[in-house]
């Protein structure tokens, strides 16, 4: 009997999971806490803080988790318009809105405090970036304004200034400089999304840069922004003093970012356009695996 | 054609060697073999993130000849700058220029031409990396270990035939069996060439 009952609430676990799990956006959320851990070790490396270590994690991963999940709630009825979303849990009706906001504000809740308990400035951080994402880029301004991106960079660049000001106690110059890295690296990464989703975008209502400004120019805007996110995170390696051999892979990858970038404006292609956005992503991995290992 | 998932495995090692190499196994030489060393191998590993990205569709763009063309004039760049002290400036002059026309040759001259050009300063250099190191340990100037640097040029140099006879559309052997083994290539030249500088490492 107990076995059974064991049996179905295990099920029932794994249902929820299935259903929750993909409103995580985990693989977004897994980046973000990857750049708030390595804005953690760019502080404190080659020492390692577990019990810090922890709590950053948990906490950024409910913070992270739960506004993603409210930002999905919030866009279901966009989701639901469109071709790439379609089958989202909250989209396609498998998971019940209120159900999923109840959830949404629980985990928000739960990292917010836990990350003001750990310290009140790393708290604040984190709640700052929670805000811009749900009130200021998903609720006031993704409906309205192309430029609407800006404020999800800034939101998006707050893992990492949280992990650094967590290592540090304060804000300094490299924190907001591994903050601008992130805010110019998510439009390459959105900009992209956009092209190769013109017509689903469209459909839906929302004002992206090619509906507003044309390809060209977001082409532009994105190649733009991949050379000043590579060269912030290049300075911020220099300036907390990164070991030779590592700036000189970060040189070498940021070199290969700006050919791609200068390619892409010159001879654009949808090709080219995914490669820059793969590469971009897969540098800014490699960027924050680096800050994350250098040695003093 | 696509690429298989051996063959990405094969490029991210071949990645991961080449980062080593530039993060690494350059450290303490002078700055101009520094430099060299870094560009190939930062060249080589950038080409195997491309490879994994955009698939072999990479290679048909057209400056794929001329960046291939870079790895075996910077690595045999600073092969001469340490081993042939009293040739370095001409050397430097000569990947220089060598560079140079090459890219500028595609856009005024025939491409017979272009393909000549092409032929003698990747020949050359690539004849450099194959030899230099060879005679170096032999000379006891370093330890035997180094003449992988010469195993990993000659496989450079079989590299780069096959590619320049895919991209003039006379292949010596049917494209998909050229696109299967290149990986495997590169990864077996980064492998000799790292393998052989590390008789830099103390």
């Amino acid at each position: 009997m107990r076995k059974i009952i064991m049996k179905r609430i295990l099920g029932e676990f794994r249902n929820i999971f299935s259903l929750y799990w993909p409103l995580t956006k985990s693989l977004q959320t897994g980046l973000l806490l990857l750049t708030g851990i390595a804005g953690l070790m760019s502080a404190r490396c080659p020492i390692i803080h577990w019990t810090t270590l922890l709590g950053l994690v948990v906490s950024l991963f409910l913070a992270i988790a739960g506004s993603t999940i409210i930002n999905m709630w919030f866009d279901r009825d966009i989701d639901a318009r469109m071709e790439r979303t379609c089958n989202r849990p909250l989209a396609s009706g498998k998971v019940s809105p209120s159900e999923a906001l109840r959830v949404g504000l629980v985990l928000s809740l739960l990292g917010v405090a836990l990350a003001i308990f750990i310290n009140t400035l790393y708290g604040l951080v984190v709640f700052t970036g929670l805000f811009i994402d749900v009130i200021i880029y998903t609720i006031w301004l993704k409906r309205r304004t192309a430029w609407s991106i800006v404020w999800g960079g800034i939101s998006g660049g707050m893992p990492i200034l949280a992990g650094r000001v967590l290592g540090m106690n304060q804000i300094d110059g490299v924190g907001i400089l591994l903050t601008i890295a992130i805010l110019f690296w998510i439009p390459t990464h959105i900009l992209t999304f956009n092209m190769r989703n013109f017509n689903d975008y469209k459909s839906a209502g929302i004002p992206t840069f090619p509906s507003v400004y044309g390809f060209s120019i977001t082409r532009l805007t994105i190649a733009l922004s991949s050379i000043i996110s590579a060269l912030s995170i290049g300075i911020a390696g220099f300036w907390i003093g990164m070991q030779w051999g590592f700036l000189r892979v970060l040189g070498v990858l940021s070199a290969g970012l700006f050919v791609l970038a200068i390619m892409s404006i010159r001879k654009p292609s949808d090709m080219l356009n995914f490669g820059l956005f793969k590469y971009a992503s897969l540098y800014m991995l490699t960027s924050m695996f680096l800050l994350s290992i250098y040695i003093r | 054609m696509k690429i298989s998932t051996l063959n990405r495995i094969l490029l991210f090692f071949t990645a991961l060697l080449a980062s080593y190499q530039v993060a690494a196994g350059v450290d303490g030489m002078s700055v101009i073999p520094m430099l060299a060393y870094t560009i190939g191998f930062g060249i080589l590993l950038v080409a195997c993130l491309m490879l994994i990205i955009l698939g072999y569709d990479a290679l048909e763009s057209p400056t794929v000849a001329i960046i291939s063309t870079i790895i075996p004039l910077s690595l045999s760049l600073g092969l001469v700058w340490e081993y042939l002290p009293s040739i370095h400036i001409p050397y430097l002059l000569f990947t220089l220029m060598g560079l140079l026309s090459i890219t500028i040759s595609r856009f005024i001259f025939s491409r017979q031409l272009s393909t000549l050009i092409l032929a003698f300063v990747h020949g050359t250099a690539g004849l450099v990396i194959f030899i230099l190191p060879i005679v170096v340990s032999i000379n006891r100037l370093i330890q035997p270990i180094f003449i992988f640097v010469g195993v990993g040029g000659s496989l450079i140099g079989i590299g780069g035939l096959l590619l320049y006879f895919l991209k003039t559309g006379k292949p010596i052997f049917p494209r998909s069996i050229i696109l299967n083994v290149f990986p495997a290539l590169m990864f077996a030249t980064t492998l000799a060439f790292v393998v052989g500088f590390s008789a830099f490492i103390k």
